[in-house]
């Protein structure tokens, strides 16, 4: 199958007309998307974003015609090449997919087939399509395996999905989608699971791809960074609607819906400071399909909400004149005034940053690991964390950043006692923690260091009430002497992470992503603790409730005076946020410094690397892009000399073959800026900036 | 991969000394033995005159040593009486103890002498573990492809019709025990008074007075025919067929929603192939490991199936070496027992690594 004929390219390639698609369950209609209209032309890439849950993956399932069983399509059109999808029989249908419409998702690992070689679900395409021989299909699945640039593609082929990184599976579930040269390519989120430097050598790729093969593509992100970089349009969605579609930059300079403008509010741009400019979250909580207001959806949470007009009828879409089919669902947009400040902006104090309260000198952690599968082999050493030493202050926030498997979430193990560290110290006001498991630390300890984790959803108890949890916390950590006065403590620490009192009754699984993170920093600091290790505390939850949470973390520091160690591979988040940073990589700490000073030159060359991956939304920003080549090196077989040397842009620079042989020293650069590495002074004083913010 | 077969066996002999430990005592306890002494000596035996009988005969002392006798690795017993005979473990009266083996257990191939059928027991245990070998292939034979393929039916397209009727009959003959289903079969296919027989002679397609299918599978021990054989391989693989194919279903099914099903549906593979394909081999990991340990179940049909049928095989003569008290007959059918169960066990384990490429030995 290729082109219909009766189809011409200068017309949409997709068009979506007024979709409605509801999900029905036994007790009511969800109405998860609700007059959507879009239109991708040929060789155009679309971007859809909007907080989770607001029906990105539903409008691209219904594009494939794949809702489930309980999903419907109840009104519109979908156009693919001027056919109607919605009305296509099934065996049209499965014409159509995977060879002229393919889709790439959120998790590679689970979208390949665990019990097939690689090159075989890659071949099946082909075959199935254009009827190609097997020998064939082989031939042309190691042609595109090499076209999306992995190494050794007969190995690759001949591979399982669980003998490749995270990374490389998902180059492959693209090479699967290209393999039949779709016209069009769904993207759910594709780098949503992978470490900054993968994605941005992924999204490299599919732009590439895209112009090598005229692919269109609708693109789902919830990052507006991404869709900046791969996306020609955007089309902004909210519970269910679109309610601003155009070009991208028209968007991103001119927006004309409330919704988009909070939603760059919320976000940490280069220049947003944590006390002088917050970042701005959105009021409230998304509504669900279910529970929509009357009239404009947006309402509840707008600034600009109008009673009797907005909530008074459903808002159409209006074009905006004068642009390059510009759109808002906005009854409002020509009267705002656009270029105003944001009106509530607080500004903060800047929280004193005190004596030092955390100390680690040449702290080591080593783990043993055993070979095969069941325990046979010999045991190998994995360095998770070399030689680590540092001081965090009081009312300090210290980010540690780096890829996944880098060694953050080690420290913070050793850290918190879940594991002993193999050598080196770690001193809490002057009291050696280094090798007393938690077990054995006394309360006074164990409550002064806690720990908010990524994934709230694994870290409460599902039976347990809210407060019951959080008057648990105080009863382990001896919290008062009744158990009415750890009631009312547990009250007011519910006040301090901006909860309804009423919410103590309620259970986890009534409660939003955001909701849950804050019942998590109720519960670390019902200690009171000095010091709290934050690992990825927002990287689970949607930009507009980051800013949320991250603004509470702040305000509690700076009451509390609490030393916050903030593990993050979010490197914009980072730069909002912290005051010094330290960079990790294969269980090194590369680079340290204030945040001015990791963030500007002289860079070390991986922080240079890490910060041009980065996706910034920001028309104004320029960055310099550096694509790492190659996965990150196994932590069980480390290269010899500088971790960083296999992948290093800057190797050349340093004479002999030095960085292959010796690990570098640190080098501590002016203010104390420390950075390992074994580049001379003035090389490393020559490096430019990555990001360059353009004059307006 | 040898390494771990190797530890494994090595853990499986541990359990199996265990447990045949466990059997030997139990077989062993002194009521048994007073039974047995009644029963070789004579009825009428004194109290004394009993326990002087297990004294001689090598049934007093440690139980461990005994058990180390019987398997050979403790020297056999002797006594010498008042009259200067001498008798032991390793030889008849009037042999030379002197020219005997010292040691005679398990491990020498002296599995002893069976009490029941006047042989020794390896002698006679041989021909019935065959006729249970040939009885248990042919239930596998039968229950495997059955329950995969019924297993596989229901649970690729979940809670559709054909999934409700064959989930409703795995569920019916899972809870029918042997002796219920095997009871309801003869009735039904091999009495001449009830069941289709009478129907099917008087209708002139079987001669008046015969039956269907024969409801003793005896005459198999010779000559295995569909007639004879029927019954009894259905009676036991209808109770596993029920059991896999509900595991295989949940397995399936389970497979279907994963998202790797629907990558596959969206490259535009039909549904046959999406299941033939993509869904068996990841379906078939967790029955498979079932099936393998459905093995020491199967004996467990076999035994109330070959009574029920008088099949002389292994179940058969299990309960005949119980009830007649024959303790060198049960101890070597419970190490057949062990060894089955462990061996099925470790098969279970390497073809579970091979199924399931995620596993893969060092
Ligand atoms: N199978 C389903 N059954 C019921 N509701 C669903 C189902 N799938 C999605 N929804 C609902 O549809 C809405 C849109 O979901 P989704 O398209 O996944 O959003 P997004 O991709 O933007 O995160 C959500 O409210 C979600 O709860
Ligand atoms: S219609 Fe009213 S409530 Fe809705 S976005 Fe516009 S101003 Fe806000
Ligand atoms: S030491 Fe050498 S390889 Fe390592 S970061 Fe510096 S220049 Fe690169
Ligand atoms: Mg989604």
């Amino acid at each position: 199958m290729t082109s219909s004929p009766t189809w011409d390219p200068s017309q949409p390639i997709l068009e979506i007309e007024h979709l409605s698609i509801s999900f029905f369950t036994r007790l009511r209609e969800i109405p998860a998307v609700m007059d959507f209209s879009c239109k991708v032309m040929a060789g155009e890439a679309m971007g859809l974003v909007g907080e989770s849950g607001c029906g990105k993956s539903t409008v691209a399932l219904a594009v494939m015609r794949e809702l489930g069983k309980t999903g419907r399509i109840v009104g519109g059109s979908i156009k693919f090449k001027g056919r109607d999808l919605t009305t296509m029989s099934a065996e049209e249908l499965r014409h159509i997919r995977g060879s002229e419409i393919a889709m790439i998702y959120q998790e590679p690992m689970a979208s390949l087939n665990p019990a097939m070689k690689v090159g075989a679900q890659l071949a099946e395409v082909p075959m199935l399509h254009s009827g190609m021989s097997k020998a064939d299909a082989w031939k042309l699945a190691r042609q595109i395996v090499a076209d999306v640039r992995l190494p050794d593609p007969d190995r690759i082929i001949n591979s399982y999905p669980h003998q490749l990184s995270g990374g490389q599976q998902q180059r492959i579930v693209i090479a699967m989608a290209l393999m039949a040269k779709p016209a069009l390519l769904i993207l759910d989120e594709p780098t949503t699971a992978l470490d900054v430097t993968v994605e941005a050598g992924i999204v490299d790729l599919v732009k590439e791809l895209g112009e090598k093969y005229g692919t269109s593509m609708l693109f789902i992100s919830h990052n507006l960074g991404l869709v900046m970089d791969v996306c020609d349009r955007i089309c902004v969605m909210y519970s269910g609607e679109a309610v601003e579609t155009g070009n991208v930059e028209q968007v991103f300079d001119e927006m004309r819906h409330p919704y988009t403008q909070a939603l760059f509010r919320s976000i940490p741009l280069p220049g947003a400071d944590k006390n002088a400019r917050p970042l701005i979250s959105i009021p409230g909580n998304f509504p669900l399909p279910h529970e929509r207001p009357p009239g404009c959806n947006f309402g509840p949470r707008c600034d600009y909400f109008q009673k009797g007009r907005c909530d008074a009828a459903e808002v159409p879409m209006f074009p905006v004149p004068g642009s390059d089919r510009h759109e808002t669902r906005c009854f409002r947009w020509a009267e705002i005034d656009w270029d105003a400040p944001p009106a509530k902006r607080e500004v903060k104090e800047k929280a004193e940053i005190g004596r030092v309260v955390l100390k680690m000198e040449d702290l080591r952690k080593y783990y043993s690991v055993s070979g095969g599968a069941f325990g046979g082999g010999t045991k190998k050493v994995v360095k998770a964390n070399e030689t680590l030493s540092f001081e965090a202050h009081e009312g300090e926030t210290l980010a540690i950043v780096g890829e996944s498997g880098c060694g953050k979430s080690t420290f913070a193990k050793v850290l918190m006692g879940l594991e002993t560290a193999t050598s080196g110290s770690i001193m809490l006001f002057d009291e050696n923690v280094q090798s007393t498991p938690i077990q054995k630390r006394n309360t006074d300890t164990v409550s002064q260091v806690q720990m908010v984790f990524q994934n709230p959803f694994d870290t409460l108890n599902p039976s347990m009430s809210v407060g019951r949890q959080i008057i648990r916390a105080l009863e382990i950590f001896k919290y008062g002497k009744s158990d009415e006065e750890r009631h009312q403590r547990m009250l007011e620490l519910l006040d301090l992470v901006k909860l309804p009192r009423a919410f103590a009754e309620r259970m986890p699984r009534q409660l939003s992503g955001g909701q849950k993170q804050r019942v998590g920093i109720a519960r670390a600091f019902a200690g009171g603790a000095k010091v709290v290790v934050a690992d990825e505390p927002v990287s689970a939850l949607d930009v507009s409730v980051q800013a949320a949470v991250t603004d509470l973390l702040m305000d509690i520091q700076r009451e509390n005076k609490t030393t916050l160690l903030f593990i993050s591979h979010d490197l914009s988040i980072v730069r909002y946020l912290s005051d010094r940073v330290m960079v990790m990589y294969l269980g090194h700490v590369v680079e340290m410094g204030t945040t001015d000073q990791v963030f500007s030159p002289p860079y070390h060359p991986y922080t240079e690397a890490l910060l041009s991956a980065v996706p910034i939304a920001d028309t104004h920003v320029q960055r310099k892009r550096i694509v790492l080549e190659g996965d990150i090196p196994s932590a069980m077989n480390p290269p010899p000399g500088c971790p960083f040397q296999t992948r290093c842009r800057w190797k050349s620079q340093v004479p002999g073959n030095l960085c292959e042989t010796e690990v570098p020293p640190v080098q501590v650069l002016e203010g104390g800026h420390q950075i390992k590495c074994h580049l001379s002074r003035e090389i490393l004083a020559t490096m430019e900036p990555v990001i360059k913010i353009a004059a307006e | 991969m040898g390494l771990f077969v190797l530890r494994r066996l090595g853990v499986m002999l541990l359990t199996a000394i265990a447990l045949t430990f466990v059997v030997f005592f139990l077989t062993n306890l002194q009521p048994n033995l007073e039974k047995l002494a009644r029963t070789e000596g004579s009825v009428r035996m004194s109290e004394e005159a009993v326990q002087d009988w297990i004294e001689q005969n090598g049934h007093s002392g440690s139980v461990f040593l005994r058990y180390g006798q019987w398997l050979g690795v403790v020297p056999g017993w002797t006594y010498t009486d008042e009259k200067g005979d001498t008798r032991g473990r390793c030889f008849q009266i009037g042999e030379d103890p002197a020219t005997a083996p010292r040691y005679c257990g398990l491990l020498q191939g002296n599995w002893g002498y069976s009490t029941f059928f006047k042989a020794p027991v390896l002698d006679s245990l041989g021909e019935k573990l065959a006729a249970t070998g040939w009885l248990m292939l042919a239930v596998m034979l039968v229950m495997v492809p059955t329950s995969l393929i019924l297993g596989v039916l229901s649970g690729m397209r979940e809670g559709s019709v054909t999934d409700r009727t064959l989930s409703t009959f795995s569920i019916a003959s899972t809870a029918t025990p042997e002796y219920v289903s095997g009871v309801v079969l003869v009735a039904l296919f091999a009495t001449a008074a009830t069941g289709i027989s009478p129907l099917l002679a008087e209708w002139g397609l079987i001669e008046p007075k015969k039956t269907l299918f024969l409801a003793s599978a005896t005459s198999a021990m010779d000559d295995i025919t569909f007639w004879n054989f029927a019954l009894p391989v259905m009676t036991i693989a209808l109770y596993g067929i029920g059991y896999i194919a509900r595991m295989t279903r949940a397995s399936m099914t389970e497979v279907m929603t994963q998202q790797y099903i629907r990558t596959a549906r969206l490259k535009g593979v039909p549904f046959r192939t999406v299941v033939m394909r993509h869904a068996l081999r990841n379906a078939l990991i967790a029955p498979f490991t079932v099936i393998m340990l459905q093995f020491p179940w199967l004996l467990n049909g076999v035994v109330i199936v070959e009574s029920l049928f008088n099949y002389k095989g292994f179940g058969w003569t299990l309960v005949q070496a119980a009830s007649n008290n024959d303790i060198p007959l049960l101890l070597a059918c419970s190490v057949v027992a062990v060894v089955v169960v462990l061996l099925t066990q470790l098969i279970s384990d390497i073809g579970y690594v091979f199924l399931n490429p995620r596993i893969r030995l060092a």
